[in-house]
């Protein structure tokens, strides 16, 4: 999966369902993998495959109009379990970006320890950003991170998102978490000596 | 101003706050599993670094292991492998092991307040969004991913941000027939699977006070579910008396330090939550859900919504949840034949459940046409159990008790629910395929699912006890 990115303009691919939790997203079964790599086949399996694993040709993903770096998908997405196989299956599978209305906590925090980028827009921009796509599948969104802006290129339509500035940085710069817990050392050392209850 | 219990505990929890950085929280206890955890070994070998604190973490293996025959090698090579590299992990870095075959092995969140090492005031991870059970003791306690685990692991320390609070009080007395499991259900229905999502969850008021730590594992277990990053509960006296003389618990000098440091644990009455919630145990008769998440969730004897009572734009993720439950708009599931009964999990599988289900079945067989499943939380429930007779109440009643293990709940190990079948679960989660592809699931408490057990049928249960 590649690290930092600033920039991004691509076509997406739109889920207007919500509430899709982690379950739909990669079902537990195949979260026997004790690697990072592959669960992209998986990813959405059971909306993807039928039960003889044939394509569901009702399912935007078996869709060849629908592609592009960028997942778009109804509120309260990766709601569920904590595993951080979704992030994994979405970023194998191509995506760099989610965009939603709401967001879980977890898979929040699991995009974005995989540099996938979870973008929260108004219930009103995700709505014209569905009914942009389904005027034209080709619709290109515009992504830029430094800016915090999210833009339907064809209509200027624009919007800005929040990230906090932490993650961002890790976001540009390809940092991730235990880079910087690792720098804490001294501080994680003193902080025990200093509890009076450290269990 | 005073304090939340959350921030009490927090704050004295981080060892690092700068501004524009999330907080560095330090982790008194951290459980591992199979299924969450290889990732983050190996994210050890590569920075060629150690487990910083391996006697705060601790490990089990519960999603994968079959719930029947535990002593032969499991069956399913991918889970099996799973299983054994966390041996080998556990091995390599000096971290705890209660694996297959041992006295402890359990649900993790099963097995952390049994064995004394789940205590108030702790902050507590593991890889799976249901740690959130052990708030039930005044703990900050919550599910984390893998890079997490990770972090945990090299550091006992974790980067969070601060939720926000909100306080949800339930006043009143429960009615007969009403558990706790009915409380977290008709709350989740109340405020979505959404609606809690940022927010760490304070429970409080009288028919939570009044309840036993198994039932208050019960509501904290499922806190996640309305998207809260957990939910906690003040410790009292029904926290301390649990505690007192397990395993890991402190003893002597020890314990009595302990306690006077958790009677500091309370929120204070002037402290101030960004959301106070209320709602009345009166109101609350048992709860069964019929869509495919946690907040699809109704009294027995109310009927699904209409398309009329339903939002407009929620309308086409509504019709796909009943598609999917092959259920109709408008209609009731009292009287719905159910297929496969499954009492267990992490929310409803400890000795205070399999009493419950046991007091509940005796005397009584089970409808012949439905198949049903009881696993205990954990090697010591299943001891426990077998010691008060309750598997042989179960056999007089048509049922086995299993081996412990995650079982049903998730479809990852060998106890899947066929496609189209309806089983009424104990369990939290009734996402599509859930339960094992097109499984259909009905989540209830563990008294409606004996009930269904018994009639066959989803059964309003206040009519049998």
């Amino acid at each position: 999966m590649s690290k930092n990115f600033q920039h991004l303009v691509s076509t997406a691919v739109p889920i207007a369902i919500e509430n899709i939790d982690t379950d739909q997203i990669i079902p537990a079964r195949f979260l026997k993998a004790t690697t990072r790599d592959g669960f992209g086949e998986n990813l959405f399996r059971d909306w993807r495959f039928d039960s003889n694993n044939e394509p569901k040709q009702d399912f935007i993903l078996n869709n060849p109009i629908y592609k592009g770096q960028i997942l778009v998908a109804g509120k309260n997405f990766g709601c569920g379990s904590s595993r951080e196989h979704a992030a994994w299956a979405i970023g194998d599978y191509g995506f760099k970006v989610v965009i939603s209305s709401f967001f879980a906590d977890i898979f929040k925090n699991n995009a974005l320890n995989n540099f996938i980028l979870p973008i929260t827009v108004t219930d009103e921009f995700l709505d014209k950003i569905f009914r942009a796509i389904e005027a034209d599948p080709a619709t290109q969104l515009e992504i830029d991170i430094e800016q915090q802006t999210l833009k339907i290129v064809a209509t200027g339509d624009e919007t800005k998102f929040d990230i906090n500035p932490y993650k961002k940085a890790c976001l540009i710069n390809g940092y991730d978490d235990i880079d910087y817990l690792l720098s804490l050392r001294k501080e994680i050392e003193s902080y025990e000596a200093s509890r009076e209850f450290n269990f | 101003m005073g304090k939340t219990l959350f921030d009490k505990i927090w704050d004295s929890h981080v060892v690092v706050s700068k501004p524009g950085f999330p907080d560095a929280v330090y982790i008194n206890t951290h459980f591992i599993h199979e299924v969450t955890s290889p990732q983050a070994f190996d994210g050890l070998r590569k920075r060629g670094i150690p487990v910083f604190r391996t006697a705060k973490t601790r490990a089990t293996a519960d999603h994968n292991v079959p719930t029947i025959d535990q002593h032969l090698p499991i069956k399913e090579a991918l889970s099996r492998k799973q299983v054994e590299m966390l041996t080998a992990n556990t091995a390599e870095f000096g971290v705890e092991l209660y694996g297959l075959g041992h006295p402890y092995q359990g649900i993790v969140h099963v097995i952390g307040p049994e064995l004394g090492i789940t205590l108030p005031g702790m902050t507590i991870v593991c890889g799976d969004s249901h740690t959130s059970t052990h708030g039930a003791f005044g703990a900050i306690a919550f599910g984390i991913g893998t890079s997490e685990v990770e972090q945990v692991l090299a550091t006992q320390c974790i980067l969070q941000y601060r939720p926000k609070r909100m306080k949800i009080e339930v006043n009143g007395q429960l009615k007969k027939g009403v558990v706790s499991k009915d409380i977290i259900l008709y709350i989740i229905s109340k405020i979505s699977a959404s609606g809690a999502t940022g927010y760490f969850v304070e429970y409080a008021g009288e028919a939570i006070r009044s309840l036993s730590m198994e039932a208050r594992m019960t509501i904290c277990n499922m806190s996640i579910e309305m998207g809260a990053r957990g939910g906690l509960i003040a410790p009292d006296e029904t926290t301390f008396e649990y505690i007192k003389g397990r395993e890991f618990a402190p003893k002597g000098a020890d314990w009595d330090k302990a306690l006077a440091y958790w009677q500091t644990l309370y929120t204070d009455a002037d402290a101030e939550f960004d959301v106070v919630l209320t709602f009345d145990a009166a109101d609350i008769e048992p709860m069964i859900t019929y869509g495919t998440n946690p907040g699809m969730g109704m009294g027995v004897t109310q009927h699904i919504p209409s398309l009329g009572e339903v939002d407009d734009k929620e309308k086409p993720s509504f019709k796909k949840s009943l598609d999917y439950m092959g259920l109709e708009p408008g209609s009731e599931l009292l009287g719905k034949k159910v297929d496969y009964v499954f009492i267990g999990s992490c929310t409803n599988s400890r000795i205070e459940d399999l009493r419950m289900v046991a007091d509940f079945v005796k005397g009584k067989k089970k409808a012949d046409d439905v198949v049903v499943w009881i696993v205990p939380g954990s090697k010591q429930v299943e001891a426990q159990a077998k010691k008060e007779g309750i598997d042989k109440i179960f056999e007089a009643a048509g049922f086995h008790l299993r081996e412990p293990g995650c079982s049903a709940c998730l479809g990852m190990n060998e106890d899947k629910v066929p496609a189209g079948m309806y089983c009424i679960s104990t369990s939290n989660r009734n996402f599509e395929g859930r339960q094992g592809p097109n499984a259909r699931t009905f989540l209830a408490s563990p008294l409606s699912a004996a009930a269904a057990a018994i009639t066959g049928k989803v059964t309003d249960v206040r009519e049998l006890v």
